[in-house]
Order: structure tokens, then C-alpha cells, then sequence
């Protein structure tokens, strides 16, 4: 276990300066979306394949826990990419009459990746969830 | 403001009890080119889509922005609640200001 871990701090340390610029872009365009709040792991249901054969065409839901209705409704759902070329996906806003929490789409991923979820709660809180995505064949990025 | 040349489809049901929450299928057809190619390859022009909005009876439902990582042909699954005969207008519109429009009924009663 500790040989273990040692091998994943030099893995870490040894990632190359590309990787740590992606992280920086990640990191902006999650400001940009949510500013300076924490966001809080909780809340999300995240659906999406474990292995997607298409990069290209990968089918997730996204379903906020909320009543959607008085002071408990979600606002906006963003998704992000950790590692395709840039970070974006998608940034849903939700207004009054929507009637459930809960978005489906379909992303595009360069290679298997983390994709993070983000949701602004009307009350401030912002929940987050990732999951982890493998991909076959990549999104028509690479 | 111009046409895009894309063939929306919205798919919703015809009636709905009053307080119901009914889905809303959207799907587009567009490439979602975002001239971007890591390898090294000749990369073709950008063509993207930048925003879908979703009104009810005029009124702003749900606004979609679109990034690098959103799919060709964008497909949507919403909901809404409806109270009353309902006008549902989804409108894309690319990054050069073109736009696609398509519209659904609902009688509610």
C-alpha cells in the first residue's frame, strides 16, 4: 500500500506541464460558471455509461434532488470535461415552470475521462458529482 | 437574422392534466464543429451552435449554452409543468447568428 501510494505521487509530480494547463482551464471555466463557492459533493444523481463505444455521442442524465417549487428549486446545471481539449460541455439554466430537476443530453468526449456535474441551488449551495466515463473510440477531437 | 439549415424536432404530448410535469424531446441536426484537432491534422472551419431557448407561453424556460463538448445533432430531454393550454418554442442559434425554430402545443384540462 505505501509502495502504492509513493507510485502515485511521483506519477502526480511527473505530470507533464500540458496536463497541469488543462487543469488551469478547468479550473477558470469552473469559476466562471459558479465564482468562488465550494461546491459540495451530494445531491446529484449523474447517469452515464461506464464504457461509451462513441466517443462522440455519449448519452448522460443529470437529476438534482429539489421540489422545484417555492425556495427549493436548482437553477442551473453545468457539466464539464477533465480531459478534452477544452472543458466545456454545457451550462443549462432553469426558470419557473420547469418541472422537475432532472436534464438528459449528450456529450462529446475526446478519450475516457472524469466528468464533473455542477448545480446551483436557488438557496447559494452548489452540489457537484462526477463520474468516470470510459471511451472506444474517441469524440472527433484528437 | 438568417436560417440555419437544420431540421429541429420537438416531441411532446398533445394533452396534459392541469399541474401535470410532461417531457420535452428536442433533437437538431448540426455538426458541432469545433475546428479544434489535437492531432496535428488540417482542421475544418468552426461551426457551432451557441444557444438553445426554451420558452413556455413566451416566457423563458430553460436557456442551454453550448460548449467544445457538447455532441453533433443536440439532443434534450426537459421538463415542465404545465397549468394551462401551454406554446412550447424551441430556438437554436449558431455562433454566426443563424437560427432554427420549432413549436408545440399542449391543451391542458
Amino acid at each position: 500500500m505505501r509502495v502504492r501510494r509513493r507510485l502515485f505521487l511521483l506519477t502526480c509530480l511527473a505530470l507533464p506541464a500540458s496536463a497541469l494547463a488543462a487543469d488551469d482551464a478547468l479550473q477558470a471555466a469552473i469559476r466562471q460558471a459558479i465564482g468562488d463557492r465550494a461546491p459540495q459533493e451530494g445531491g446529484i444523481a449523474f447517469t452515464a455509461p461506464r464504457v461509451a463505444e462513441n466517443g462522440a455521442q455519449v448519452p448522460v442524465t443529470i437529476s438534482v434532488e429539489s421540489a422545484m417549487a417555492g425556495d427549493d428549486r436548482i437553477l442551473a446545471i453545468h457539466l464539464f470535461a477533465t480531459a478534452n481539449p477544452t472543458p466545456g460541455i454545457t451550462s443549462i439554466r432553469l426558470h419557473p415552470g420547469v418541472g422537475r430537476a432532472e436534464v438528459q443530453t449528450r456529450i462529446r468526449l475526446a478519450q475516457g475521462q472524469r466528468v464533473l456535474a455542477l448545480a446551483e441551488h436557488a438557496d447559494g449551495r452548489v452540489l457537484s458529482a462526477a463520474v468516470e466515463i470510459g471511451v472506444t473510440s474517441g469524440g472527433c477531437l484528437a | 437574422m438568417s436560417e440555419l439549415p437544420s431540421r429541429p424536432r420537438l416531441r411532446v404530448q398533445r394533452r396534459a392534466r392541469p399541474g401535470e410535469v410532461i417531457e420535452l424531446r428536442a433533437l437538431i441536426d448540426h455538426p458541432m464543429e469545433t475546428g479544434i484537432r489535437t492531432g496535428g491534422g488540417p482542421a475544418p472551419a468552426r461551426d457551432m451552435l451557441e444557444s438553445l431557448v426554451v420558452t413556455m407561453n413566451g416566457a423563458p424556460l430553460v436557456e442551454v449554452a453550448f460548449r467544445n463538448g457538447a455532441s453533433p445533432n443536440p439532443f434534450h430531454v426537459f421538463h415542465a409543468q404545465v397549468e394551462q393550454d401551454s406554446l412550447f418554442r424551441f430556438t437554436w442559434t449558431d455562433e454566426a447568428g443563424r437560427s432554427a425554430s420549432v413549436e408545440a402545443r399542449v391543451g391542458v384540462g
